[in-house]
C-alpha cells in the first residue's frame, strides 16, 4: 500500500475543495450555452423559443434569426423535413418523447449536418403540452460509420443475390444437361430386352452420375433363327468421349456378329476398328467386353462366350453352385494389333443363369481405404449364396447390391442376366438374399 | 384470407350509427386518429385499420408488386369495405390515403358516399407550373432518413407485434412502434406515395368532399390544397388553425369539429 499518492490532509483538502467550488460556479446559464451539444426548446407549434449558443454555432446562424422566427423543421434539410412531418411529430405528439432519431439540419454556407435529436414535451400543470425541449448531438462520423454499414449490406446483399443467381442458372443448366445425358445413356443402350422363346433375360444399368456419360454397355438380339448374340462391356474412360465410342462399340459388334459365327471374331473385328481409330482419331481408347452366342435347344441352351480383357462371367447352376467363367489369356480390346481372345463353352441346364457384369461391381469400395474393394470373390461367394436364381431375381439382388454400396459406387455398372428357366421354380434358400 | 385481420381492422363508435372510416396515411399508423376518435365515436360507426406492411398489420400479406402502386392501398380499402359490407361510408384519409380515398371511390362507388381529405397532396414533386414543394432529390434523402431511423422496429420484433394483434399490449410497450415498419416496406410505401402523380384522378370526383388543410403545412402547402378543391367541384375546403401535416394530432378539437360538421351536413341533405 502506498499511501504517498492517496489524496490526504486537511491543507491538501481545502485546495480541492476551491477548485470543485469554481468548477461549480461554471453557471447553469454557461452551462446551456455552451454545452457540448445543441439545445433547443420549441413552442407545440415547432417556433424555435430558445437556442444555445452550440447549435447556432455548428448552424451557422445568428440567435435573432431563429428565435420566433423559425421552426424546428425549418432547420432541417428537405428530406428531413419529410421525415419530420411524417414520423417524428406525430410520434412525439403519441408518446411525449423521442430518443436519438437520426435527421439532417441545414447550415447557413449550405452544408448539411447529420445530427442525432432527442426531445421530450413539458407539459403545464393541466397537463396541456407546453414545449418541446430538444438536445442535438453532432452525428458526422456516427453517420459516416453507419453509412460505411450500409453501403457494405448493400454491396454484401448484392453479391448475395448474384450469387443465387448465378446458383439458380447453374442448377438449370446442370439439370438441363443431366436430362441430356439421360437420354443419350439410353440411346446407348437397348430400350428392351428381345424375348428369347425358352429362355429369359434381364439387364439393369447403375448410372453414377447424371453429370457424366458412363462408357458400359450391353446388348441381345437374334442372328438368325436359331442363334442370338449378346455383349457387355466397358469403354475406357468416361464423358462424351468414350459415348461416341460405345455407340460405335455397339454397332460395331453387332454387324460383325451377322458376318461369323464365332464370338472371338466379333472381338477381333472390333479391335481392328478400335486401333483404326488410333490413327485417324488419336483416340486410344480401349475396351474390354464379353461377347457370347447364344443357342437355345428346347429348355436348355448352348452358349459360347469370348472374353478381351473382361472379368469373368458367372453361371448360378440349377444346383445351388456358382461358377467363374474364366477366358484365361483375353486381351483388351482395341490395344494390340494381333490381340487374342479366348473363347469358352458352357451349356445352361434349366433353371441356370449367365451373369455378365462389368467392373464397376467388383471395383466398388466397401471402405474408406483404396485397396477397400468389393472384388471378384465377394461376388462369387455372392453368387453362390444366391443360386440357384432366375435373371430377373438375380439382376434384382445385385442391383440391391450395388444400391447398399453408396458413395462407394462411383462408376457405372451394367448388368445383363441370360438364364434356362427351371422346370419349377428354384428354391430359395433362408436368407439367400441378404447380401453380407 | 381475413381482411379484418390482415388490416388491423377495428370498429368502435355508435354501432347503429353512420360508417365513418379512417385511414392513415405513409409514416405511423390507425394511432394517428386517436385523438378524434372520441369524438366522432358519440354519433359515429368508426372503423380504424393499417394499410398492410403498416402498423400491426399481417405484413406478411405484403408484396412489392401490389403496394407499389397506390391502387394497392386502394384494394385495401375495397377489401375492408367488402368485408364489414360497408354502403355509403364517409371516408377519410390523411395525407396519401385521401388519394387512396379517391381510387377506392372509383373501384367501388357503391361502398363510399362521402370524401374527407386531411392535408391531401396528389403530387408531391414539382412538375412544371405545378409547385408540389418537392424535388426527386428530397424524396431520396426522405429515403435516406428511413434507412437510418427504424423507430423501435426490428426483424425480432416484428413477428411480435405483427402476430399479436388480439393482444395490443405486445406493441404498445415497444416504443415508437406506432410508426415503427419493416424499413424495406416503408421504402417502397415512400416511393409509391411522393413518387406518385393523382392529379388526372381527381376530376373524378362526383361526391360530396370536405377537404382539410392546416394553415402551415410543409408537405401540402396551401396551394396544393387550393389546387384539390379546384380541381373536384364537389368539394369544400376548409383551413384548420393548426401547423403541421397532421392536424388531427395537433389540433384534434378543430380536426374533429370540422369533420363532424362534414358529417351533420351530410345527414341533413340525405
Amino acid at each position: 500500500m502506498n499511501r504517498g499518492t492517496e489524496p490526504s490532509g486537511a491543507g491538501d483538502g481545502d485546495g480541492t475543495n476551491a477548485a470543485f467550488t469554481a468548477l461549480l460556479e461554471d453557471s447553469a446559464e454557461e452551462l446551456y450555452e455552451s454545452a457540448p451539444c445543441g439545445y433547443l426548446s420549441t413552442l407545440m407549434d415547432g417556433t424555435v423559443a430558445r437556442i444555445n449558443a452550440t447549435l447556432l454555432g455548428w448552424l451557422g446562424l445568428e440567435r435573432d434569426a431563429v428565435v420566433g422566427r423559425m421552426r424546428f423543421p425549418d432547420l432541417l434539410t428537405m428530406g428531413g423535413k419529410l421525415y419530420h412531418e411524417t414520423h417524428f411529430a406525430p410520434l412525439l405528439r403519441m408518446q411525449g418523447e423521442l430518443r436519438g432519431i437520426a435527421l439532417e439540419m441545414r447550415t447557413s454556407n449550405g452544408g448539411r449536418l447529420p445530427v442525432l435529436v432527442s426531445s421530450v414535451v413539458k407539459h403545464d400543470s393541466g397537463g396541456e403540452p407546453q414545449l418541446v425541449r430538444t438536445t442535438v448531438f453532432d452525428a458526422t462520423d456516427r453517420r459516416a460509420y453507419e453509412e460505411e454499414l450500409l453501403r457494405r449490406r448493400g454491396e454484401a446483399e448484392q453479391a448475395r443475390a448474384e450469387a443465387e443467381r448465378a446458383r439458380r442458372q447453374a442448377d438449370a443448366d446442370r439439370a438441363r444437361l443431366a436430362n441430356v445425358f439421360d437420354v443419350l445413356q439410353k440411346a446407348l443402350l437397348p430400350d428392351t430386352l428381345p424375348e428369347v422363346p425358352g429362355m429369359e433375360a434381364a439387364a439393369y444399368y447403375h448410372t453414377a452420375s447424371h453429370h457424366q456419360l458412363g462408357g458400359d454397355f450391353y446388348d441381345l438380339f437374334p442372328i438368325d433363327d436359331a442363334r442370338w448374340a449378346f455383349f457387355l462391356g466397358d469403354v475406357s474412360g468416361k464423358g462424351p468421349e468414350a459415348a461416341t465410342l460405345t455407340s460405335q462399340v455397339r454397332y460395331g459388334l453387332r454387324t460383325a456378329a451377322l458376318h461369323s459365327p464365332e464370338p472371338a471374331d466379333a472381338l477381333t473385328t472390333l479391335n481392328t476398328v478400335l486401333l483404326e481409330r488410333h490413327t485417324t482419331d488419336g483416340d486410344t481408347r480401349y475396351c474390354t467386353a464379353v461377347f457370347g452366342v447364344l443357342e437355345p435347344d428346347g429348355d436348355r441352351a448352348r452358349v459360347r462366350l469370348a472374353s478381351g480383357g473382361h472379368p469373368p462371367a458367372l453361371v448360378l447352376r440349377s444346383g445351388g453352385r456358382a461358377d467363374l467363367l474364366h477366358t484365361p489369356g483375353g486381351m483388351l480390346v482395341g490395344v494390340l494389333p494381333d490381340a487374342h481372345f479366348a473363347t469358352v463353352e458352357t451349356a445352361l441346364a434349366p433353371g441356370d443363369t449367365l451373369v455378365l457384369y462389368t467392373d464397376g461391381l467388383t471395383e466398388a469400395r466397401t471402405g474408406p481405404g483404396p485397396d477397400t474393394m468389393y472384388g471378384e470373390e465377394a461376388l462369387h461367394s455372392f453368387a453362390a449364396e444366391h443360386a440357384p436364381s432366375t435373371p430377373h431375381d438375380m439382376v434384382d439382388a445385385l442391383a440391391e447390391l450395388l444400391r447398399g454400396f453408396g458413395d462407394g459406387l462411383d462408376d457405372d455398372t451394367a448388368l445383363l442376366a441370360i438364364g434356362a428357366p427351371a422346370a419349377s421354380p428354384p428354391r430359395h434358400r433362408p436368407g439367400a438374399d441378404t447380401p453380407r | 384470407m381475413d381482411v379484418l385481420r390482415r388490416n388491423n381492422v377495428t370498429v368502435t363508435g355508435t354501432a347503429d350509427g353512420p360508417t365513418v372510416v379512417l385511414a392513415h396515411g405513409f409514416g405511423c399508423d390507425q394511432n394517428m386518429w386517436r385523438l378524434v376518435v372520441p369524438a366522432l365515436a358519440e354519433r359515429y360507426r368508426v372503423v380504424l385499420f393499417d394499410y398492410v406492411g403498416s402498423g400491426r398489420s399481417d405484413s406478411s400479406a405484403w408484396s412489392e408488386e401490389r403496394y407499389s402502386s397506390l391502387e394497392g392501398y386502394a384494394r385495401d380499402v375495397v377489401e375492408i369495405c367488402h368485408a364489414l359490407d360497408l354502403e355509403r361510408a364517409v371516408f377519410v384519409g390523411h395525407s396519401v390515403s385521401s388519394v387512396v380515398g379517391v381510387l377506392a371511390v372509383r373501384e367501388a362507388p357503391e361502398r363510399i358516399g362521402a370524401l374527407v381529405m386531411v392535408t391531401p397532396s396528389p403530387r408531391y414533386v414539382d412538375d412544371e407550373d405545378y409547385r408540389g414543394g418537392f424535388t426527386s432529390e428530397d424524396i431520396d434523402e426522405l429515403l435516406s432518413s428511413l434507412e437510418s431511423n427504424y423507430l423501435g422496429w426490428s426483424s425480432a420484433m416484428a413477428p411480435v407485434i405483427m402476430g399479436n394483434p388480439e393482444r395490443p399490449e405486445l406493441g404498445q410497450e415497444l416504443t415508437n412502434s406506432f410508426c415503427a415498419t419493416d424499413p424495406d416496406i416503408a421504402r417502397v410505401f415512400a416511393r409509391t406515395t411522393f413518387l406518385s402523380d393523382n392529379r388526372a384522378d381527381l376530376k373524378d370526383v362526383r361526391i360530396p368532399t370536405l377537404i382539410l388543410e392546416s394553415a402551415q403545412d410543409l408537405i401540402a402547402p396551401r396551394e396544393v390544397g387550393a389546387f384539390v378543391h379546384a380541381a373536384i367541384p364537389s368539394s369544400r375546403l376548409v383551413t384548420l388553425e393548426a401547423t403541421g401535416h397532421c392536424p388531427q394530432l395537433s389540433a384534434p378539437e378543430a380536426t374533429a369539429a370540422a369533420v363532424l360538421d362534414f358529417l351533420e351536413s351530410l345527414r341533413d341533405t340525405g
